[in-house]
């Protein structure tokens, strides 16, 4: 029997629930660690990141809405949907040049820390918020309330944990993302995307696009409609940041690129990491005498 | 396929020339490739503000929010270059409450009649709705054909009804709504329009829809049309303008239409005497856009005020 001809899979981004080509057409090549060619990666442009911002704006509405236990589960069934394959998530961020086991190790901790984002779904609101004593006849009391479209830069070391622990603090308080691959290791943030439309999330929910650094941070920052930064990003790349998201009045989140950051710590979890990312509603109501 | 069209109307359509449907769709997506930037983008979305019918019909408007869409249709955005919209375009009952508005402005008042959306009404009761609208102080007058009479190929009825509005009408101008999706085939919009600009007057438009069923106006029965009205004037020296209304939304959309205008009519019918927008969502899509240009960042939706919508 002849051998069969080889199938080989074109990678896409997620963005709106679908697997989109970049706009312009052009892709990048990406390389294994041995150098051999491996498959062309879209390289977005500002255009891709508006439209990304579109469907995440006409997601982002409906994710706010459901309750927080809803959101919990789901984010409980995206962590099956990678534990389903998780040999084959294994295998895209060793293609970087992690030793299996170290890939292995990656992939299971970003699994568990959706498991922990998952939990915090349903209860950050309790813990964050308050009802406050004031000495009027006032019922005071603090909400959270998401901020709406995050958009997330990802690192390029721990290419999936550190992207699914940006995305995922950023979903639990019912934000909508739109994340930036890391450059150098965009492949398993394309698999990420073909289990985030397994998972149950609405699609437009997260947004994974890939691309040059250089070419898509102006737009994160400038873009009005995103309303905080979140990600990790060298000296140039927050000055550029923060002097857009200064124009754009938005918030910005970003841990330096040159510090050693240990994504694997229990410090990179948690609810302070979710608090970063929703905003405070204060509410007086008067009770009367 | 269609049911073959009865022979009045297959007569007609002989008359005109039928349309090349595969011809059309191929001519329309190539509109889509234009590349429009900066200077002629610019200009391209501030003639499409001006060229606007800003746009409510709904069971729940009100004078406070048509009190609202008129100051949106005369200031689009506050502190922004754009001209005011061509129109306001309301129901009859709301005629008198914009036009207190826009009185003294370059903003005219628009009101669909005719038992709008679906014309099923005793022709009386629609001349009726337009003498009373014209009387409140409509500029203009959006009228709905007998779509069951000109499908039963009742032709001579549906002219004369729209010769009877244009009598109507008095010095008001008439658009005439096809409704598009529900004449079926290339051949009876084509069809359609001829049987309409032969008793419309200069200046007088067609319209692809009501925006009141599921499909509107599109690229591909926009070209019909506007070919129906070149060939016309090229026969007869009239001037016919257009108004493609309902589903176009985003600012993209509406430079594909202007694209399509200048390639096929020509600059004459880029202005809002010829053609028009019916629209309320694409004026704020069009003013973030202008707004992108101006500053170079992509704007939230949420700092243009709303015209229609939020109530």
């Amino acid at each position: 029997m002849a051998s069969r001809l080889p199938i080989t899979k074109t990678p896409k981004c997620y963005v709106g629930g679908a697997f989109i080509r970049s706009e312009s057409g052009r892709v990048t090549a990406l390389h294994d660690a041995h150098g051999n060619f491996f498959a062309n990666i879209p390289q977005c442009t500002r255009k891709d990141l508006r439209n990304a911002v579109e469907a995440a704006a006409k997601a982002g509405l409906g994710w706010a809405k459901r309750s927080g236990y809803n959101r919990g589960q789901i984010l409980y069934r995206l962590a099956e949907m990678i534990e389903a394959r998780s040999a084959e998530m294994a295998e895209a961020i060793a293609l970087g040049g992690a030793s299996d086991a170290a890939a292995a190790k990656e992939v299971s901790a970003s699994i568990d820390r959706l498991i922990h984002y998952a939990g915090w779904a349903d209860k950050f609101a309790q813990v964050l918020g308050s009802v406050n004593p004031v000495s009027s006849p006032h019922f005071n009391f603090t909400v959270t309330e998401p901020m709406g479209i995050i958009g997330v830069i990802a690192p390029d070391e721990a290419p999936l944990l550190a992207l699914v622990s940006l995305i995922a603090s950023a979903i639990t308080g019912g934000n909508s993302v739109v994340a930036l691959a890391s450059q150098s290791q965009p492949y398993p943030a394309i698999v990420l995307g073909e289990m985030l439309a397994t998972s149950d999330l609405p699609g437009g929910v997260v947004n994974i696009l890939t691309g040059q650094r250089s070419e898509m941070l102006p737009t994160f920052a400038t873009h009005e409609h995103i309303r905080a930064l979140s990600g990790v990003a060298n000296a140039d790349e927050r000055k550029q940041l923060k002097l857009g998201a200064a124009e754009s009045v938005k918030r910005t989140r970003l841990q330096k690129s040159e510090d050693a950051h240990d994504w694997f710590a229990d410090s990179a979890q948690g609810v302070h990491e979710i608090r970063e990312l929703i905003e405070f509603k204060t509410t007086w109501h008067p009770i009367g005498a | 396929m269609p049911i073959a069209p009865p022979g009045a109307l297959r007569r007609l359509i002989d008359d005109v020339g039928p349309v090349d449907a595969i011809g059309v769709e191929e001519r329309v997506a190539k509109y889509a490739t234009r590349s429009i930037k900066k200077k002629s983008k610019l200009f391209g979305l501030k003639l499409a503000v001006s060229m606007i019918d800003l746009t409510t019909l709904e069971g729940k408007d009100t004078p406070g929010k048509i009190a609202s869409l008129c100051r949106k249709a005369i200031t689009p955005h506050e502190g922004m270059d754009v001209p005011s919209t061509a129109a306001v375009c309301v129901y009859p009952a709301m005629v008198k409450h914009a036009k207190k508005h826009v009185t003294g402005t370059t903003v005219k008042v628009a009101s669909v009649a005719t038992a709008f959306p679906s014309g099923q009404a005793p022709l009386k009761t629609r001349i009726a709705e337009v003498r009373a609208a014209v009387g409140d102080g409509a500029d203009e007058i959006d009228m709905v054909i007998n779509r069951g009479a000109f499908l039963a190929g009742e032709l001579a009825l549906v002219q004369d009804e729209i010769a009877q509005v244009v009598e109507a009408c008095g010095d008001a101008t008439l658009k005439v709504i096809f409704e598009a999706s529900e004449l079926e085939t290339y051949d009876n919009i084509r069809a359609a329009s001829f049987l309409a600009m032969r008793v419309l007057r200069p200046g007088d438009f067609i319209k692809t829809s009501t925006g009141k069923t599921s499909a509107n106006a599109t690229l591909g029965n926009n070209q019909v049309m506007i070919e129906a009205i070149r060939d016309f004037y090229l026969d007869t020296g009239v001037a016919i303008s257009m108004k493609p209304a309902g589903g176009i939304r985003t600012a993209k959309q509406a430079l594909h239409f202007l694209i399509a205008i200048k390639e096929t009519l020509g600059d004459a019918w880029l202005h809002h005497s010829r053609y028009r927008f019916g629209a309320s969502a694409l004026l704020n899509d069009l003013l973030r856009q202008i707004e992108k240009e101006r500053t170079g960042a992509y704007q939230a939706p949420y700092v243009f005020s709303d015209a229609t919508e939020g109530y």
